[in-house]
C-alpha cells in the first residue's frame, strides 16, 4: 500500500493539495467566513463578561474558543445565538449584519448548540429527543398533524429516517428507547449532540462537549465531533478547556482572558504563545 | 428432510448460485439497520456477492491468495467470504476486537492480499501496522463514516468494489463462472486462526467438503429447514458462527439475521425470534442473572408468580428424568404456567420459537440447564472443535443429559486413547495448519484420528460422551490426588456472584482460588443494601462481599467432598481479585477462556502469598486499554481462609 501524503513532506502548499489530490483525499474545504464578530463588549451591570472583541468563523472549520474559567466562554457563545444581546458590536452571519434576533430565529437560521450543563427532556427517550431537534424543520400544522396522515405523516417518516441516521451515526442504537434520565452523563452528552445534529445546522456551537468525561469517553467524543465535521461538513464552534483536546481537533483557537482576547491562531501558535500560557499557568504578581 | 429443499452443490459459491435459482424469493439475510430489519433474498444475495467478487478479481485478488474479514456480524462481510471463494481466493475471518498487533500476526502469517474491514476503527488499525505488512495490497472497507478524507489509493468502498463488478460483468463474468465450476468439494474454503489458548494462534485449513458435509450432517441430525432462521452475533473469525451462519445457513436455506449493534443483541432477537440458536453457557448465564436480579426487583405477586411456577416447571422435570409420567394436575398447571410465566419469560428473551438451542465450550451449570429446559426450550449441547469443522458429538432431541455432551454427530468416530484422551475422525477434519506441517502432524495422524486435548470417557449408561477437563489441566496435588481445575472453576462460576475463579494446586499440598465477582450482581446487591463503592476493586474488596464469597467457596467445597475423586481438591485459601480478567490483558482468550499460563506467570506473587499463609498481599498489575495503551493498577488484597470437609468416602 502506498503511503499517504506528509504535509512537512512536500515542497508547498500546493504541491501539498496535489499530492492529496492524487491519493483520492478532498482537502479540506476550508472557506469563505460564514460569521464575524466584530467589537463584541458584553456587559451585566458592571461586570464588563466580554471586552472589544472580534474574530471570525470560516465555513468548514472546526473554532475553539478556550480560556480559564470565568474567561467569558459561555458569554460569546450566548452572543453567537442570539441569546445575549451585545452592547456594543456586530454579528455578522453570511455577509449580513444580524439584528436583533430571538433564539428561535437565529435557530431557523441553521445555528444550533448544545449545553454545558445537559439539557435534555428527561422524561423522554432518546429518539423523541432527537425528533425534538427537528422542530425548526416541521412545517405541516397542527391540523394535520392531529389527523396525522398524508403530509404529517409522509413528513414524519421523513424526520424519523434523518433521526435514525443521526442514532446509527452516532452509535446510541442500544439506548433509542430509553428514558434520557436513565442514561449515563456520557451517553446523555451524545445524545444531546444528536438533538443538535438532528436540526441539520450550518454551524454548530459546542458548549463543553467534553466536561466532566473520562478519557475514552472524551476520546469517542472527539472523534464524533471530527466525524460531524467531516461528513456533514458542518462548521463547529466550541468551547472546552481540555488544551489538550483542543490541539488536536481545532483547526483555529480563540483564547478569552477576563473578557479580552489574548489570542487567536491556529492551535500549535497559540499554544507556544506567552499571554496563553499566564493566562492558564497565573504568572507572580509583584 | 432439508437438504431436499435447498439448492446443491459440492462449494459454498455453488451454493449460492443454486440457492439463488431455487429459494430465489426466500429471505437469506437481514440486518437491523436505521431501526428497521433490511432483508435480502437469496437471489439478491447471490447478485450482490457476485458483484462485489468481479469487483475484487478486477482489483486483482488471485485464486489462491488471502483476503482477511474483519468486522462484527454484518451481511456484507459475510457476502465477502463467498466473494472470495468465488474468484479463488480464500477468506480468512480475523476476531475483530483484537489490537493491531494481535492481527498483524494473523495477517502477516497468511500472507494476506486483500482485507475486507467493517469500519473506521478496523481501517486505521491496518493503516497503523501497513507497513509491516507487505503483501497488503487493498483495503475495502463497508462503513464509510470518517473515512472520507482518507488516502484512497489503496482503500475502497464496498459499494465502489461492487460497482466496478457489475460494470465488468460482461468483460470477466464467464472467466469467473469457470473458476466457480473448476473448484470443488476438496479445496481449500476457509482459513480460521484458533484462539490460542496456548502460544500463537494456528491457522486451521478447511475444505469445502469439511463444512459442507459437517452443517449437511449436524442440519439433518437436527431437523433443519429453509424456514428456520439463526442471529448471527458471535464472533465471524469462530468456527462456529461460520458452521452456524453460512454453512447450515446455505445448506438448508434459512435466514440468518444481523443484529445492529452487539448492545442491542437482547432486543433485536426478541424482533426475530429465532428458531435456531446457540450461545456459549456465559450467555445463558448472564441472562438468568440477569433475570434472577430483575425479579429481586419485582412486585411481590410477581415474584411469587415466578418462584412458584418456575419451581413446578423444574419438579415436573426431574419427575420426567426419573421416569414418571406428570400427572393430569401437574399438566394443567403447567399449561397455567406457560400462560402466565414461561410463555412471556420465553418471549422477552426472544425465545420463544426457539427449536434447536445449542450451547458448548464450557460446562454447563445444572441449575441453569435445567432452567431453560424447564420452562420448554429445546436447550442441548455439543462437543466441537475447529478442527472438526465444530460438530464431534451433540444431544439427540429426545436424550439430553447435563452431564454427558451427546453422540457423535453422524459420520464421525471416537475413541479414548488409554491417557483419557479423547481421539476423533471425521468428514470434517481439517486439511492442515497452514504452514506448520509440525503441529499437523501433532495432531492428526496418518490414519487421520485427532486428538481433542480433552480427556473423557463414554458414559456406559447412556452411550453419550463425557468430557472432564483439558488434559493437559488434569494434574496432580502433592499426596497424588487427581487435581481438576476447571471442574472447580466451574463448580465455583455456577454461583451468580463469581464471574470467573481459577483454582492452583497442581503438585502442591492443597488448592486455592483467584475469584472474580461479577459486577452485575454483586453491584445489584450493594444497590439493595446501601452499599456504598467507588470502583470495582473497592467493591471486590468490600468485607461483606468477602464473607459471601466464602460462604461460596465453602459450599463448593462441601460438594467437593461428596465427590470421592476429587474430594481431596477443596479449597483451603483464596482471594478475590482487584480487576476482571481481560482478554486485552492476555489473560483470556478471545472467546473468554483463562489463559492457565499468563495468568500463573502474571500472578506469581499472589500465589506464593496465598500458600505462604499471609493475610494480606499487595501487588501491581499492568493493564491494557482498550485502545492498546498501557497503565497499571496497586492494590492490597486480603487473602481469606475456608473451611474444608471431611472427604464422604474417608468417613464412611
Amino acid at each position: 500500500m502506498s503511503n499517504h501524503p506528509v504535509a512537512e513532506a512536500a515542497k508547498d502548499d500546493i504541491e501539498y493539495a496535489h499530492q492529496e489530490i492524487d491519493h483520492g483525499i478532498q482537502p479540506r474545504a476550508i472557506g469563505k467566513t460564514v460569521m464575524e464578530m466584530k467589537n463584541i463588549t458584553l456587559r451585566f451591570g458592571g461586570v464588563t463578561a466580554l471586552e472589544d472583541i472580534s474574530f471570525d468563523i470560516r465555513e468548514g472549520e472546526i473554532r475553539a474558543i478556550i480560556g480559564p474559567n470565568g474567561a467569558g466562554k459561555s458569554s460569546m457563545l450566548n452572543v453567537i445565538n442570539g441569546f445575549y444581546h451585545p452592547q456594543e458590536g456586530e454579528v455578522w452571519f453570511h455577509g449580513k449584519k444580524r439584528g436583533p434576533m430571538k433564539p428561535h430565529q437565529i435557530a431557523k437560521q441553521g445555528i444550533a448548540r448544545t449545553f454545558q450543563n445537559i439539557a435534555l427532556f428527561k422524561g423522554m427517550s432518546t429518539l423523541d429527543n432527537i425528533m425534538s431537534g427537528r422542530l425548526t424543520k416541521m412545517h405541516t400544522n397542527v391540523f394535520w398533524q392531529a389527523i396525522w396522515s398524508g403530509p404529517a405523516e409522509r413528513e414524519e417518516v421523513e424526520h424519523r429516517r434523518r433521526c435514525e441516521e443521526i442514532i446509527d451515526f452516532l452509535e446510541i442504537q442500544a439506548i433509542r428507547k430509553t428514558p434520557v434520565g436513565r442514561l449515563p452523563y456520557g451517553l446523555q452528552k451524545r445524545v444531546e449532540l444528536g438533538r443538535a445534529l438532528a436540526a441539520e445546522p450550518s454551524l454548530l456551537l459546542l458548549d463543553e462537549p467534553m466536561a466532566g468525561m473520562n478519557v475514552e469517553e472524551k476520546e469517542d467524543m472527539c472523534r464524533f465531533i471530527l466525524d460531524v465535521n467531516d461528513e456533514f461538513g458542518t462548521t463547529i464552534a466550541l468551547i472546552e478547556h481540555d488544551m489538550g483536546v483542543v490541539m488536536d481537533i481545532a483547526d483555529r483557537v480563540v483564547v478569552l482572558d477576563y473578557g479580552k482576547k489574548i489570542g487567536d491562531d491556529v492551535p500549535d501558535v497559540v499554544r507556544a504563545d506567552q499571554n496563553v500560557i499566564d493566562a492558564y499557568l497565573g504568572v507572580p504578581h509583584d | 428432510m432439508a437438504a431436499e429443499t435447498s439448492g446443491s452443490g459440492d462449494t459454498f459459491p455453488k451454493l449460492l448460485r443454486a440457492n439463488a435459482a431455487k429459494l430465489g424469493d426466500l429471505p437469506a439475510s437481514r440486518e437491523k439497520e436505521y431501526g428497521i430489519w433490511q432483508s435480502w433474498t437469496w437471489a439478491e444475495v447471490h447478485e450482490e456477492t457476485r458483484a462485489l467478487a468481479l469487483g475484487l478479481m478486477e482489483l486483482g485478488l488471485k485464486p489462491g491468495e488471502r483476503m482477511a474479514i474483519i468486522g462484527t456480524n454484518r451481511p456484507h462481510l459475510y457476502w465477502s467470504m463467498t466473494a472470495a471463494q468465488m474468484v479463488g481466493a480464500i477468506p480468512v475471518p480475523i476476531y475483530h476486537d483484537g489490537v493491531a498487533e494481535e492481527m498483524q500476526y494473523v495477517l502477516e502469517h497468511a500472507e494476506v492480499a486483500f482485507v475486507v474491514a467493517e469500519d473506521q476503527e478496523q481501517v486505521d488499525k491496518m493503516l497503523s501496522i501497513q507497513d509491516r505488512l507487505p503483501g497488503l495490497r487493498h483495503v475495502i472497507y463497508s462503513d464509510p463514516r470518517g473515512l472520507r478524507k482518507y488516502d484512497h489509493t489503496t482503500l475502497h468502498p464496498y459499494d465502489e468494489v461492487q460497482k466496478l463488478g457489475r460494470d465488468n460483468e460482461a468483460e470477466h463474468g464467464a472467466a469467473m463462472d469457470q473458476t466457480i465450476d473448476a473448484t470443488t468439494g476438496p479445496d481449500t474454503c476457509v482459513m480460521l486462526y484458533t484462539s490460542g489458548t496456548t502460544g500463537q494462534p494456528k491457522g486451521v485449513v478447511l475444505s469445502h467438503d469439511n463444512l459442507l458435509v459437517m452443517a449437511r450432517s449436524a442440519a439433518e441430525f437436527d431437523g433443519l429447514k429453509s424456514t428456520d432462521s439463526a442471529i448471527a452475533y458471535l464472533p465471524m473469525a469462530w468456527v462456529g458462527d461460520f458452521i452456524f451462519s453460512m454453512g447450515q445457513s446455505y445448506v438448508t436455506g434459512m435466514c440468518v439475521a444481523c443484529p445492529e449493534s452487539q448492545d442491542t443483541l437482547m432486543h433485536d432477537m426478541r424482533e426475530i425470534g429465532p428458531t435456531y440458536f446457540f450461545a456459549p453457557p456465559r450467555m445463558f448465564e448472564g441472562l438468568l442473572t440477569n433475570l434472577t436480579i430483575r425479579m429481586e426487583d419485582a412486585g411481590r405477586t410477581k415474584k411469587w408468580l415466578f418462584d412458584t411456577f418456575i419451581a413446578h416447571a423444574k419438579a415436573v422435570s426431574a419427575k420426567r428424568k426419573a421416569g414418571e409420567e406428570p400427572s393430569g394436575m401437574d399438566r394443567f398447571k403447567l399449561w397455567l404456567g406457560e400462560m402466565l410465566v414461561y410463555g412471556p419469560l420465553k418471549n422477552t428473551l426472544g425465545m420463544n420459537r426457539i427449536r434447536v438451542g445449542y450451547t458448548a465450550g464450557e460446562a454447563v451449570g445444572a441449575d441453569l440447564f435445567e432452567f431453560y429446559r424447564s420452562i420448554g426450550i429445546n436447550l442441548k449441547q455439543l462437543y466441537g472443535q475447529t478442527e472438526a469443522s465444530v460438530f464431534i458429538t451433540q444431544h439427540p432431541h429426545d436424550a439430553v443429559e447435563l452431564e454427558t455432551v451427546g453422540v457423535p454427530t453422524p459420520g464421525v468416530e471416537i475413541k479414548i486413547a488409554d491417557s483419557g484422551e479423547v481421539f476423533y475422525r471425521s468428514p470434517g477434519v481439517f486439511k492442515e495448519y497452514y504452514k506448520n506441517p509440525q503441529a499437523t502432524a501433532e495432531t492428526k495422524d496418518a490414519e487421520g484420528w485427532v486428538a481433542t486435548g480433552d480427556a473423557g470417557f463414554m458414559d456406559e449408561r447412556s452411550g453419550q460422551l463425557r468430557i472432564l477437563d483439558r488434559a493437559k489441566d488434569v494434574g496432580k496435588l502433592a499426596n497424588g490426588a487427581l487435581f481438576a481445575p476447571k471442574y472447580i472453576e466451574n463448580k465455583l462460576k455456577f454461583f451468580p456472584n463469581i464471574f470467573e475463579a481459577v483454582v492452583f494446586g497442581h503438585e502442591r499440598e492443597s488448592c486455592v482460588a483467584f475469584l472474580n465477582i461479577d459486577l452485575n450482581a454483586v453491584g445489584n446487591w450493594a444497590e439493595r443494601n446501601n452499599v456504598a463503592y467507588a470502583s470495582y476493586m473497592d467493591l471486590a474488596s468490600h468485607p461483606e462481599v468477602l464473607k459471601t464469597m466464602r460462604a461460596h467457596v465453602e459450599e463448593t467445597n462441601a460438594s467437593l467432598a461428596e465427590d470421592p475423586m476429587l474430594s481431596a481438591c477443596q479449597i483451603t485459601r483464596f482471594l478475590v481479585l482487584h480487576k476482571q480478567l481481560d482478554a486485552d490483558d492476555g489473560e483470556l482468550t478471545r472467546t473468554q477462556k483463562v489463559r492457565r499460563k499468563t495468568i500463573d506467570e502474571k500472578y506469581a506473587d499472589l500465589i506464593e502469598a496465598l500458600y505462604s499463609g499471609a493475610e494480606k498481599a499487595s501487588t501491581t498489575t499492568e493493564v491494557t486499554y482498550e485502545d492498546g495503551r498501557k497503565g497499571s493498577i496497586s492494590a492490597t488484597l486480603k487473602l481469606n481462609d475456608a473451611n474444608t470437609f471431611a472427604s464422604k468416602q474417608a468417613a464412611a
